[in-house]
């Protein structure tokens, strides 16, 4: 597995996708986290950006100790949805250029292979999650610093809740993505199945949800509710409230969403390795 | 004969209903290169990811150098390229061959050699999208050479290669062989088989109909001679090389017999007050072998 480990990182770090995938992640974060927020606290009114929200929530909200909870409101939707292409580019661009044929010529068992680039990826969301919780603190000392306020940096419990939540939650989606890629042994296919999922179904479904009872038993344990149940578990404003986050719930309590989204990993892992130990390889 | 190092029995992929491969049986020696021919679709693709592990047969069963299909210690020992060459596109070609050294942990020596082998150490640091076909095919060729393996088994090698490219490949080929590698190649280009191969296995419509050395296939060369009269001209070809050696064919004669046989024809023509107006050798080519086999298959149906 070392061996696979070294190739895939190998192959990972020098893919330009990745490289613009995890850059346009950090970008939205300080986006909609800290540009957005600042130019409506700077506004007049301070409400330009974030209705409903005062000033004094706004400036509280881009504190070094609200970055953990910056980190993770992103990621049960937008964060989601580019790590979910980045899982599904990972496994299924390797059916398209046929790379995934060259790889298991060349002696490792598949599931050593691919479970080789399923570790690869997580070292990758990993790395990317820590840069993202620096940059976040980085933006919030920044605005401390400028806006004269005394810094109040987050618990180590805070930190970490932040750090393991955000992985998890990317962690999940790009499970799925990496999934979907082995269904459709291929790139387009599962990068667009799964974005109208995460974008578009789920919410619809919860939508549905609302007027059908039992639909409701389904939903509430869709991959996105205990994402976002998650990341409202940790103190992100859910959706439809004052500076709410998009795919951010309060559905589910923090443990029973944890141990959701820890199912939902496992599952879409086993059943990638299963499937591509198990099937021809065509292409 | 030396050791059998791939061998297969009533090997079969179905597809549904569709049988793309049928009870093949082939063996392959150490040392040999043997050509897998046959028509679009007839199998080979499928045959030879068998080998590899990349496809389940339905029913039959294979070993590759004493391990089935796909063991990683049988992989470990195979190089291969089957249906065109799979790389990532935004890597160079030196980074592709790395990565998969990794994968079999090999060094950048192996890498660096492989490359050497095919001729692309120079453009080694472009990207591999903006290879073009043969160079392409030739990193395959080259991924398919690290590590030294024991066998290599090669989809159309010289897909995409210009003339000379070819007969760098097929000296190549050769000389992985005369080094003790065992070389499985599928090929349309007969001509290159014919020159290159040691036996040869034709499948099509997914069944092995032949396997035998390329001379074998090819048959016994033969003697054209037009002549008058002909009936004479027969009868004493047939005092000379025997009845089942003769044939009248669109008003000539044809012998099968050695243009070395030539002379001692003519005289006894010549001694017989036959007139031979022309004698001329013919051997049948492997594409004429192959056709001629297609044609019975056709008519057989």
């Amino acid at each position: 597995m070392t061996a696979a480990i070294r190739a895939e990182l190998r192959r990972l770090t020098r893919w330009p996708a990745l490289w613009v995938i995890c850059g346009t992640w950090v970008l939205l974060n300080l986006t909609f986290g800290y540009v957005f927020n600042y130019l409506s606290y700077q506004s007049e009114g301070g409400g330009g950006f974030s209705a409903g929200g005062t000033k004094a929530q706004l400036l509280a909200d881009m504190m070094p100790d609200r970055s953990p909870v910056i980190l993770v409101q992103g990621m049960p939707m937008f964060g989601g949805a580019l790590l979910m292409i980045l899982g599904a580019l990972a496994v299924g661009s390797g059916y398209g250029w046929g790379t995934w044929k060259t790889v298991f010529t060349t002696g490792p068992r598949r599931w050593t292979a691919l479970g080789g680039t399923l570790v690869g990826i997580g070292l990758v969301i990993a790395a990317l999650v820590a840069v993202t919780m620096a940059a976040d603190l980085g933006a919030a000392l920044i605005v401390s610093t400028v806006e004269n306020v005394p810094v109040a940096w987050p618990t180590v419990s805070g930190l970490a809740q932040g750090l393991g939540s955000a992985l998890l939650i990317g962690g999940m989606w790009t499970a799925a993505g990496a999934l979907l890629g082995t269904l459709t042994r291929g790139p387009a296919l599962s990068v667009g199945l799964g974005l109208v999922w995460a974008l578009v179904v789920e919410n619809l479904l919860r939508g549905v949800a609302s007027l059908l009872g039992p639909v409701k038993a389904v939903t509430d344990w869709l991959p996105g509710t205990a994402a976002g149940s998650l990341a409202g578990a940790i103190g992100a404003a859910p959706q439809g409230e004052a500076n709410g986050t998009p795919g951010v719930q309060t559905i589910l309590g923090g443990g029973p969403a944890t141990t959701l989204l820890l199912a939902y990993v496992a599952a879409f892992l086993v059943a990638s390795l299963l499937l591509t130990s198990r099937r021809d390889v065509v292409s | 004969m030396s050791e059998p190092i791939v061998v297969t029995k009533g090997l079969t992929k179905r597809y549904g209903e569709r049988t793309a491969v049928d009870a093949v049986d082939l063996t392959v020696y150490r040392g040999e290169i043997y050509g897998f021919l046959g028509p679009n679709g007839a199998g080979k693709t499928t045959t030879l990811r068998m080998l590899l592990g990349l496809v389940r047969p339905t029913r039959g069963h294979a070993t590759v150098l004493g391990h089935a299909p796909g063991d990683p210690a049988g992989l470990r020992r195979i190089g291969a390229l089957v249906e065109g060459p799979g790389f990532y596109p935004y890597l160079s070609g030196r980074e592709n061959l790395r990565v998969l050294a990794r994968y079999a942990r090999l060094g950048d020596v192996a890498v660096e050699a492989a490359l050497e082998q095919v001729d692309l150490t120079d453009r080694a640091g472009d990207r591999y999208k903006s290879y073009s076909l043969g160079m392409k095919q030739r990193l395959g060729v080259a991924g398919a050479l690290l590590g030294q393996p024991d066998l290599l088994i090669l989809d159309e090698p010289t897909n995409g290669l210009d003339p000379a490219g070819m007969a760098d490949m097929r000296d190549l080929i050769r000389a992985l062989a005369d080094h003790g590698q065992t070389v499985v190649l599928s090929s349309h280009q007969l001509g290159e088989v014919e020159q290159i191969c040691d036996r040869v296995g034709v499948i099509a419509e997914g069944r092995l109909r032949v396997e035998s050395s390329v001379a074998d296939l090819r048959g016994h060369a033969s003697l054209l001679v037009r002549a008058d009269p002909l009936p004479e001209a027969a009868r004493v070809a047939e005092r000379l090389v025997g009845a089942d050696r003769v044939s009248v064919v669109d008003g000539s004669l044809r012998l099968a017999a050695r243009r070395e046989e030539a002379a001692e024809l003519v005289r006894a023509l010549v001694g017989a007050r036959v007139a031979v107006h022309e004698i001329y050798p013919r051997e049948r080519t492997l594409e004429d072998a192959f056709f001629a086999l297609m044609n019975d298959m056709e008519e057989g149906r």
